[in-house]
């Protein structure tokens, strides 16, 4: 029955289900979306712009006459590809960070534990929005950008639950059979913070995507003409008081459905692992 | 006493340190990271003689410690240096923008905190139940939409169709307060939303906490009315560590007024840091960055202090 | 005549998770007379806890009352409204659990906790306050002003738990329910807390309903007992006849679980063999039947009632033979240690962190074949001291230990591969011990590879071989610990320390979290072991009747001090230093408690001279605040100024 526990109740949570399927959908856009819809999706098409929405153009089109539609579908692309990387990369370095400090310490982790206090002091966006001025915005930028201020917040949560493993006698025992410290960290510690590791990557991906897209709509993100719908609304926010509601609305939608769908997949293993 | 005394100088000690730091980080940020800031501002095609004069009007050529020196120091004594675009003192932008976005914080967090903690206290007493499974899916989700999403939503909505409420926040001079207080509420939303479901989150588990704590059976048992069981015993100790999540919550609510303010065509301190930002006025930049993070590393510790003296273990071990 | 204080009607109660219900306690029925105590014992996962729940509808959220009813004072308190319910709580019953520094709100001071109770009831405020006070002058509080103003925090376990016991019996309640209240506190403390309530049962004259696992409590607190197995009462009748006289097999069984004054050699203890049945478990038949020796087929078929014998209920078809089984054990050998030179020496050990001086100036030495029992209460040092002897702590410079005459470094992470193999520990909480995540063949194969040296073919023997030593069968290799009991993953953790041929084991209160049942069966795996291997034991425990078991000397530590040192019975007999005799005398069925003055110091304000004199019950003058007393280089040695024909003796 305790195997069942920890997987088998993951699955059964229709949060996590509901979760699973938004974000599923919008992986499956991302991968094969530009293959799937009718219109060339970066196709100007100045005598038709601004159209509103109709059997030719499902969702109306943009300022540059562009098919809405095609746009938030290939849009999801760009950002499920910044986003992931940056949280996977922050991760793998958070971990191995958090484990070193959490169970070596030491200077390492006072010095680490100020470095994050700062971290945290300056709002992500406004840290982002300093680097990017300072070296140019680039999907890669943003990656690193991204991925260095996740590192040190992975880590305290890693950290926080390795110090709680440390206090085990398990540790204790195996350092008194003279096993390495890389030994103790690896294969004693690890497998049993990973649960948590798991849940912190899964919320970090929330808000990379929340990240990735403000920046985009603040211009520092994702460049054009990427169909990223961040960036579509910056392009056309300024529309929506003459009526074209279209133009934003289906970009907006979708970021927050795919952001909400990330969420309640987090939540849900979450849920089930505690 | 004197060990409380000891404990606040201790706090204060590490808030400066905290302080001192992100100042490093910030010029390190803005002056080392472009490598050669006349390039940086005058772009990649600039003639080499160009950027070479603007680099020593700026003092740029001049050793790094020395430049971190004058900065700090002029910036200690009300000096944030002069802005590349305007030509002028920083100081007074970054004064007025800062007013003008703790009005807008001031009215997000009028309407997010008495809300999301009642929710959450609400959903801890319902736990398991609809209540709960809704108000807790409902302030998940809520919280990770970006604030350009739910503010273009709220726009569409209270702006475009049902004209209710102006979509600029923008205030003239002699603007009168109800005026003002209007022009707020659509702005304060968006940060109301994200910040919902995250401080409800919290409310609801300590007070979850403490609804299933030994010493709250312990006064369910004395036969207390439910009221006093909740109020006396369970809300002192489930809320306590929520003080500390709301302050936490002003650095992510600065990062929020970028978008918002942005969005809004609203001039407080987010929308100079980005117009800063655009415009590559690194003195702007940075002295918009190092006046939210003090005031972040401010709000911590107001909160931490808070929370020690209403907590007997920390106030008297 | 009067109704019962508590009355449980054929009561059924279960929990409700993950969409399962599984009952805990099927058609229980005992009565409680005014002024009477009655305990209700069994191991833990017998129900007793829920049955004290129960008896006040105070279920966790998950729980239900299936069937029967709850009599409070003639009343059923199933049919309560809240307002009613609320009226009972108010003025009828109480209880007491077991942590009382969680029972207490942190944030509240003891008045405002105390007067409350009275409040509620109507009184006012300030009103509430003198009574408050005065009831804390009842619970035998010096100085009650001061508690009065402190927080829970503030307080020791002893005191928050009286505070507690005040707070309960504010109300003069009809019913008082004290659901292990001293399980956790320290011997001594424990003791005190046991004498006050049975001076308040008078004084208040309260019915009690007793919930314990430990069958020497319930034997001295009293008047009648209950004995819970699986959920079902199985045995009940007159305290000092059910203990003396058990007619159903496993009560008998559960009373010769316990060392009782025996040693080593005195031969092996009584074990019940199997598990307890899951909640789910529908097996007709007898609950017992399937551990029970004297099973047969009616037994397996027909469920036993409760019946009546003389002086007794029992729920046995055999209850006529359960006397058969009281049988002294045969003696056994055991290795006896082998005088010469000592495997383990520690010479000066201290340990200081900061202003706290943990232990203190500790020697001792170990005989090949030897257990040594560390004896004190918490906040002795006693962990400390075994974590510097293996290395898990660095003693303070100026420290040796010894191995084999070999000097060793301090820390683990220094010492060699023989230093690791020679030294190894048992630790107290198995699930702490043993890594979660890894399966039992990996738990103990890896300690196997590292420290035995072995090639893989013999190192599969040697597992097995290991595995057979610690009578842990073969299906279990491939589980991981939460899927074994708590005797299992403890026979798990002891292999592991076996596996590179010890010299030395360290055993840290290895059954403490263990029922006496299991526990038993560890004491006797540890001492079989000892004498296949002749390993030495550090044997650390706050259970005198376990240490006796199974130690041949006894170190007393107080306050990172050894107080006395020497041969078991030298330790038991007397001459005792007064720290000795107090913890001898707070031994259940010993006689005239002695009383210490006060509280532990901490280690961070020592007293001056004798450490124990701001307690000592014996302190003869200024000569104990001056000087410290030495210990000197003998078999029975003691720290103490008092003469020794002047000391107590058993």
């Amino acid at each position: 029955m305790s195997e069942r526990s920890g997987l088998g109740r993951v699955v059964r949570s229709s949060v996590f289900l509901a979760g699973l399927v938004i974000v599923l959908f919008w992986v499956g856009c991302a991968l094969f979306g530009r293959w799937l819809v009718p219109i060339d999706p970066y196709r100007d098409d100045l005598l038709n712009t601004l159209a509103a929405p109709s059997a030719a153009h499902w969702f109306g089109t943009d300022q540059l006459g562009r098919d809405v539609f095609a746009r938030v579908v290939v849009g999801a692309g760009p950002i499920l590809s910044v986003a992931p990387a940056a949280t996977l990369l922050a991760t793998v370095a958070g971990t191995a960070l958090g484990l070193l400090t959490g169970y070596v310490g030491g200077w390492l982790d006072t010095v680490l534990g100020r470095l994050i206090e700062v971290l945290l002091a300056l709002p992500l966006i406004v840290v982002s929005l300093l680097v990017l001025v300072a070296l140019g915005p680039s999907t890669i930028t943003v990656i690193a950008v991204i991925a260095i201020i996740f590192t040190p917040l992975i880590a305290r949560t890693v950290r926080a639950a390795v110090l709680a493993e440390r206090g085990l006698d398990y540790v204790a025992a195996a350092e008194l059979r003279g096993e390495s410290a890389a030994n103790i960290m690896f294969v004693e510690i690890l497998p049993n913070v990973l649960p948590p590791i798991l849940v912190e990557t899964t919320v970090r991906l929330g808000y990379a995507i929340f990240t990735v897209a403000s920046l985009s709509f603040l211009g520092f993100g994702i460049q054009p003409p990427s169909a990223d719908w961040g960036l579509a609304i910056s392009e056309n926010y300024g529309m929506i008081v003459g009526g074209y509601w279209w133009t934003v609305s289906f970009a907006a939608a979708a970021t927050a459905s795919l952001v909400v769908g990330v969420n309640l997949v987090a939540d849900g293993i979450q849920a089930a692992l505690e | 006493m004197p060990h409380l005394a000891r404990q606040i100088g201790q706090r204060l000690g590490l808030s400066l340190l905290t302080l001192l730091l992100l100042s490093i980080v910030v010029f390190a940020g803005a002056q080392v990271l472009p490598g050669n800031v006349g390039r940086a501002i005058l772009g990649p095609l600039a003639d080499p003689a160009a950027v070479a004069a603007i680099n020593h009007e700026l003092g740029a050529d001049q050793p790094l410690v020395l430049r971190y020196l004058g900065w700090i120091g002029k910036f200690l004594l009300g000096d944030m240096g002069q802005s590349y675009v305007f030509r002028s003192p920083v100081a007074p932008f970054v004064g007025a923008a800062l007013l003008n976005s703790l009005k807008l914080a001031a009215v997000a967090f009028v309407i997010v905190v008495p809300l999301s903690i009642g929710a959450g206290v609400y959903a801890a007493t319902r736990v398991g139940r609809w209540q709960d499974r809704t108000i807790s899916i409902a302030g998940l989700s809520l919280t990770v939409v970006p604030e350009f999403v739910s503010a273009i939503a709220l726009i569409l909505l209270f702006g475009v169709w049902l004209r209710w409420l102006p979509i600029s926040a923008a205030i003239r001079p002699g603007t009168d307060w109800l005026e003002q207080l209007r022009r707020l509420i659509m702005p304060a939303l968006p940060l109301v939303i994200v910040l919902f479901g995250y401080i409800a989150r919290m409310a609801r588990a300590g007070t979850v906490a403490a609804l299933e704590a030994d010493y709250t059976r312990t006064a369910v048992l004395k036969g207390l009315p439910q009221r006093t069981v909740i109020f006396r015993h369970v809300l002192r100790n489930a809320l306590l560590p929520t003080i500390t999540v709301v302050a936490s919550q002003i650095g992510y609510m600065i990062g929020g007024l970028v978008v918002v303010e942005t969005l809004f065509r609203y001039q407080g301190i987010g929308s100079l840091i980005l117009m800063a930002a655009r415009g590559k006025d690194l003195p702007m930049l940075e002295a918009g960055i190092l006046v939210v993070g003090a005031l972040f590393v401010l709000a911590t510790l107001a909160a931490d202090m808070l929370q020690a003296g209403l907590d007997p273990r920390q106030r008297a071990r | 005549m009067t109704a019962p204080a508590l009355e449980l009607r054929d009561l059924s109660v279960g929990y409700r998770a993950r969409g399962a219900e599984a009952l805990v306690l099927h058609g229980l029925s005992l009565s409680i007379a005014p002024g009477e105590v009655y305990g209700l014992v069994g191991e833990s996962g017998c129900g007793k806890s829920t049955a004290a729940f129960a008896a006040l509808r105070a279920l966790p959220r998950n729980g239900f009352i299936r069937g029967g009813q709850v009599l409070v004072d003639g009343q059923d308190i199933t049919a309560l409204d809240p307002a009613g319910l609320r009226q009972l709580r108010q003025t009828k019953v109480s209880m007491v659990y077991q942590d009382p520094g969680r029972a207490l709100n942190p944030s509240l001071t003891v008045a405002r906790q105390i007067g409350e109770v009275y409040e509620v009831a109507g009184v006012g405020r300030s009103e509430a306050f003198s009574r408050a006070q005065a009831m804390l002058l009842k619970m035998r509080i010096a100085g009650p002003a001061r508690v009065m103003r402190a927080y829970p925090h503030q307080l020791s376990g002893g005191m928050q738990q009286r505070v507690v016991i005040a707070m309960a019996l504010a109300k003069n309640p009809a019913l008082l329910v004290l659901d292990e209240p001293t399980t956790g506190l320290d011997a001594t403390v424990e003791a005190e807390v046991l004498d006050l309530v049975q001076v308040l049962r008078h004084e208040f004259a309260t019915s009690i309903l007793f919930i314990s696992h430990n069958l020497a409590v319930i034997g001295r607190m009293c008047d009648r007992v209950g004995v819970l197995y699986a959920g079902r009462l199985v045995e009940e009748g007159a305290a000092a006849d059910l203990l003396s006289r058990p007619l159903h097999p496993y009560t008998a069984r559960l009373i010769q679980c316990l060392p009782s004054g025996k040693r080593k050699a005195d031969g092996r203890l009584e074990t019940i063999p199997g598990f307890l049945p899951a909640p789910d478990d529908m097996t007709p038949g007898c609950v017992f039947a399937p551990r029970c020796e004297f099973a047969d087929d009616r037994c397996r078929t027909i469920v036993p009632p409760l019946e009546t014998q003389p002086g007794h209920q029992v729920a046995c078809h055999h209850a006529d033979r359960a006397q058969c089984t009281i049988a002294p054990a045969p003696p056994r050998l055991v290795s006896a240690p082998i005088a010469g030179a000592p495997v383990l020496r520690a010479v000066g050990l201290s340990k200081t962190y900061g202003d706290v001086r943990a232990v203190r100036d500790v020697s001792l030495a170990l005989l090949p074949g030897e257990t040594l029992g560390l004896v004190g209460e918490s906040g002795s040092g006693k962990t400390t001291l075994a974590r510097m002897l293996l290395g898990l702590e660095a003693p303070d410079p100026g420290g040796v230990i010894e191995l084999d005459g070999r000097f060793v470094a301090g820390r683990a992470k220094s010492r060699t591969r023989a230093d690791h193999k020679a030294l190894q520990i048992v630790f107290q909480n198995p699930d702490s011990a043993l890594n979660r995540s890894h399966t039992v063949r990996r738990l103990i194969g890896r300690p196997l590879a590292r420290m035995a040296g072995l090639p893989r073919r013999q190192r599969a023997a040697r597992l097995l071989e290991l595995v057979g030593a610690v009578r842990l069968a073969e299906r279990y290799l491939p589980m991981r610990p939460r899927q074994l009991s708590g005797g299992l993953k403890q026979r798990v953790a002891i292999a592991r320390a076996f596996a590179g041929d010890p010299k030395v084991v360290i055993c840290d209160e290895p059954t403490s979290a263990l029922d006496v049942s299991v526990q038993a069966a560890i004491l006797n795996l540890l001492t079989d072991l000892q004498a296949s291997a002749r390993v030495s034991y550090v044997f650390i425990s706050h259970d005198l009747g376990v240490v006796r078991y199974l130690s041949d000397r006894i170190a007393v530590i107080y306050l990172g001090r050894i107080m006395e040192i020497g041969p078991v019975q030298a330790v038991f007999d007397g001459p005792h230093h007064p720290y000795t005799e107090a913890l001898l005398s707070a031994m259940p069925g010993a006689g005239a408690r002695i009383q210490l003055h006060g509280e532990m110091p901490s280690p961070a304000a020592l007293p001056s001279g004798c450490v124990f004199q701001t307690r000592c019950p014996r302190k003869i003058g200024a000569i104990c605040e001056t000087t410290e007393p030495e210990l000197a280089d003998e078999a029975h040695a003691i720290r103490c100024h008092l003469p020794r024909a002047e000391m107590g003796r058993a």
